[in-house]
């Protein structure tokens, strides 16, 4: 067998060793997985590496040798799987089980393979392999192209933020090297791949059985031009050095206080760059200091970056302890109780939700409680599920929330500080691994952007006060039209207005929400935070809305300062209303036909003590206009 | 910006695993054999910790077979960290006089597995540090950073929770363990390097130097206590100096020698890169009981 130039050279090993291990020394570190369907030749094409790699020594090859001849499946060749897979049980029924770590070293780089399985009930194990990965191998058998696992595979790759993946087509030599067979495979995945986000991969026509295309291009494939799978994975990029351009941040492990004059912080930095004098935050207590020192066992460090197991000296007495995060200050993550994650259930009890489990992130271990999911999602077909739970090797989205604020970065931002796992709290198995996809407090965790041009100031150049005023009522009662009417006349008074009617938002801003309790509570939300804007923009705002709920109404209220949010009552009986039926939805409603229609089969909750109210049955538009522009002057 | 070396990201995530445990066990304990793995460990140890010892006891799980050189490592080495060294020898071998040449696999088992289960019991101790490492041995390979142990001791690698990015669940019930292998990632060629790198002491039998050997079974042995070797083995073996070194050091009459010049640490990483025959092999344990023997044995609870 011809070892390859990409491996260790033996001559200079030989010859200079300390030149060589100068080489060593300065090697980067690549984390990868490999996966694929059962029988796609992971354990092969491992076994590969490893051999012309030089890892597999004359005794383990003697070894080998008479385990291809009693379990072996390749007749009298060397079967390479036998040296991947470990377990005996795997030995017996021929297929990798678990998640295997293999090392091996280039000339360029060092590095760790998570052999992942591909078996249809260990989803869990190939997630695993994949939270600490750089990049991976997706495996294609050429004879069987794209398959539902390859689908799979490459959705949980991209689930747990791998951003580099190659698909390597093996088996070529069972095809007989043929490149349309390569062509079709490929343009299959691409089309693939795009739909589901993975927007690069490297396709690689190989052999992990017969070595082609594996260390060196193959003369079986003169129409591929490169680059062979080794040549690939030692230069393509790795993004461990992205993480020190983020913001400083690092979990504290514990504290370390030998004697009274020393108190340390150590813990492994998760982001960003810290030195001495750097001001930080402690969250989520928010309290701040300087950095003193960077105290290692070889001295203090004048820097130390993401990735480093570190201890750090602060310069004031601040409380701080295993859980918190110390942060850049000027920069610190979010910190709330409740968020949105994507998770994958890894055991045999299905998900209880309401049931409090530990959440691990980070350092914090917090009681955490899961909302029954949004939704499950097919990781065959990518299809949205309804589920009112997960079972083992599921990928659901939901809410969860803490019995008391986490600091976290979304996953897509930062692995280490977005994801977690839950802890069952009475068998303490490992239940399920999440990944946070945002924050569900955004109010609290938004580090507000001073401004220097003030509402005041926005105000003041329209020589006016900014008002809401919020028109509730039946539909039908005469919302929309008084609202116009009113706007005219204040339009003809040189204000600055803005109407913002509920047909027209729900054709836009809100035309994805329906009718129902929880929608219309989100249609107003959204509504009302318009509402706000533009009264901080120095408008006279008028919202046509039913409004139904109290609740939501006084929400709205509670976003402005006190006297801006003025509530007009539309006060038009429904009888009188459902005679008008302008749209004809009263019609359509009472004959079955529009459900969740106010007044009809949906509650309309009148306000108890309205800034106006305005009686349509006496008054003309006009009229009801008049009189509230008189109870709301003046207006500048 | 600057990228850390494979080595500085293997350093750092073994001193996070060392912290974790110390965080959230109860009562930790770091197994020390005094070979070169152990001594990699325990230098990480002094790092996660510093300025302070590690916060743990060192354990000597002890056949009393083992090289009188490794002895006297074990004593200076604690000392040096600053740490208590715990030894234990199971009585129960002891009064049996079990020995590698009339017991066989009967001596492992004896001494260290059960002499391991009888002082994890014994102190109580809930985490255990192993220096093992997952390029050893094919069924290392697949064990967790955190591998749990039932109250029994028993590993069940079907059943192992998973371990996923940098987060360890080291929860568990009273009774029940969970062993820690800070250095799982690392390769025979790491420890070497970091040993250089760091000046780690090591036990000098890892050097070349002429020393009595004798052959045995078609393998070639240290006379590291002749009037000893000769008490059990019945006669006395025929005494040969040799230029030999160990690659990895277990009971003295169970481990391997190789003849070599390597007298440097360079000098033996050379050797060890150009050499053909896996670390393990100088050793006897892996192979009785055939393809499946690591693993059997840690199902039983060894190390």
């Amino acid at each position: 067998m011809n070892t390859p130039s990409f491996f260790q050279t033996d001559a200079l090993i030989a010859e200079d060793i300390d030149a060589y291990l100068e080489q060593h020394q300065h090697k980067s570190l690549l984390r990868f997985i490999t996966c694929g369907s059962v029988d796609d030749g992971k354990s092969t094409l491992i076994g590969r590496l490893l051999y012309d790699s030089k890892m597999i020594f004359e005794d383990q090859l003697a070894a080998l040798e008479s385990d291809s001849a009693r379990h072996g499946t390749q007749g009298t060749e060397i079967d390479f799987a036998l040296l991947v897979d470990g377990l005996a049980a795997e030995r017996e029924q021929g297929i990798t089980i678990d998640v295997a770590y293999r090392f091996f070293t280039t000339e360029k780089r060092k590095f760790i393979v998570a052999d992942t399985p591909g078996h249809e009930q260990y989803t869990r194990n190939m997630v695993t392999g994949a939270s600490t990965a750089d990049l991976a191998v997706i495996l294609i058998d050429a004879r069987k192209g794209v398959l539902q696992q390859t689908r799979r595979h490459s959705y949980l790759v991209h689930l747990l933020g791998i951003r580099h993946v190659v698909l390597a087509v093996n088996k070529m030599d069972l095809v007989g090297y043929d490149q349309a067979t390569f062509d079709a495979i490929l343009a299959d995945y691409r089309a693939f791949a795009t739909s589901i986000g993975i927007s690069d991969f490297t396709a690689i026509p190989i052999s992990g059985f017969k070595g082609d295309n594996i260390t060196a291009l193959s003369a079986n494939t003169p129409w591929y031009s490169g680059p062979a799978l080794i040549e690939h994975l030692e230069t393509v990029e790795v993004d461990a050095a992205a993480a020190q351009t983020q913001p400083f941040r690092m979990p504290v492990q514990l504290v370390n206080r030998p004697n009274l004059d020393f108190r340390g912080f150590a813990g492994q930095i998760a982001s960003g760059v810290v030195r001495p004098g750097d001001a930080v935050r402690i969250v989520p207590s928010g309290k701040t200091s300087t950095v003193k020192a960077i105290t290692t066992f070889d001295g203090d460090l004048h820097e130390a970056v993401a990735g480093q197991s570190v201890t750090l000296t602060l310069a004031d007495e601040v409380d701080c302890s295993r859980g918190d995060l110390i942060a850049a200050a000027g920069d610190p993550p979010q910190a709330s109780d409740q968020f949105c994650a994507t998770f994958v259930w890894m055991d045999e009890e299905a998900l209880k939700p309401g049931r409090g489990y530990w959440l691990k992130l980070g350092t914090q271990m917090v009681t955490a409680t899961v909302q029954p999911p949004k939704y499950e999602i097919d990781v065959n077909s990518l299809e949205h599920l309804a589920a009112k739970t997960l079972t083992l090797n599921a990928i659901g989205v939901a809410e969860f929330a803490t019995d008391r604020p986490i600091a976290f970065e979304p996953y897509a931002t930062n692995r280490q500080l977005g994801g977690f796992i839950l802890i069952d709290k009475f068998t303490n198995a490992t239940v399920a691994a999440g990944m946070i996809e945002f924050n569900l407090r955004r109010a609290d965790n938004v580090h507000w952007q001073p401004v220097a041009i003030t509402r005041e100031d926005h105000a003041g150049m329209k020589n006016q006060k900014p008002k809401v005023l919020w028109f509730t009522g039946l539909s039908g009662s005469g919302k929309s039209t008084i609202a116009n009417e009113v706007e005219k006349q204040l339009f003809v008074m040189n204000r600055h207005t803005f109407l913002l009617d509920g047909d027209n938002v729900r054709h836009g801003l809100n035309r994805d929400l329906g009718f129902t309790e929880a929608d219309r509570i989100e249609n107003i939300r959204r509504v009302g935070e318009v509402a706000k804007l533009m009264a901080d923009a120095g408008l006279i705002v008028l919202t046509a809305f039913i409004s139904p709920f109290r609740a939501e109404r006084q929400m709205v209220r509670e976003m402005l300062p006190p006297g801006e949010f003025v509530e007009i009552f539309v006060d038009t009986p429904l009888s009188v209303a459902e005679a008008r039926d302008v749209k004809g939805l009263y019609k359509k409603a009472r004959s079955g036909q529009l459900k969740n229609f106010t007044g009809i089969d949906s509650p309309y909750e009148p306000p108890e003590s309205p800034e106006i109210r305005v009686n349509t049955v006496d008054m003309t538009p006009e009229e009801a206009a008049r009189y509230i522009i008189q109870q709301i002057l003046p207006l500048k | 910006m600057r990228s850390l070396t494979h080595l500085e990201r293997l350093e750092a995530e073994s001193i996070h695993i060392f912290r974790e445990v110390v965080a959230e066990a109860e009562n930790p304990v770091m197994l020390y054999s005094v070979g070169k793995d152990s001594a990699v460990m325990l230098h990480l140890a002094r790092k996660a910790f510093y300025p302070a010892p590690p916060p743990f006891k060192l354990l000597h799980v002890d056949t009393t077979w083992k090289f009188k050189a490794m002895y006297a490592l074990r004593e200076k080495a604690a000392q040096d960290a600053g740490m208590e060294l715990l030894v234990h020898q199971n009585p129960e071998a002891k009064a049996l006089g079990i020995n590698p040449f009339d017991h066989g696999p009967l001596h492992t088992d004896m001494w260290k597995t059960e002499g391991l289960k009888q002082a994890l019991d014994l102190y109580g101790f809930d985490v255990a540090f192993g220096g093992a490492r997952r390029d050893e041995e094919k069924s290392r390979a697949k064990e967790r950073m955190f591998s749990f142990r039932t109250a029994s001791h028993s590993w069940d690698p079907k059943n192992q929770r998973p371990e996923l990015w940098n987060l360890y669940n080291a929860r568990k019930k009273k009774g029940e363990s969970i062993r820690v292998f800070p250095i799982s990632n690392w390769t025979e060629l790491d420890i070497w390097q970091y040993i250089m790198n760091e000046g780690i002491e090591i036990v000098p039998l890892y050097f070349a130097a002429q020393r009595p050997t004798f052959e045995y079974e078609g393998g070639l042995f240290m006379a590291d206590d002749l009037p000893r070797l000769e008490a059990v083995m019945g006669y006395r073996p025929e005494i040969t100096m040799r230029s030999i070194r160990f690659r990895t050091l277990g009971c003295f009459p169970l481990t391997g020698a190789v003849e070599s010049s390597a007298a440097s640490l360079s000098e033996v990483v050379q050797e060890m890169l150009l050499t053909t025959t896996s670390e393990r092999q100088g050793r006897v344990i892996d192979k009785d009981g055939g393809d499946a023997s690591m693993e059997k044995k840690k199902q039983e609870g060894y190390f």
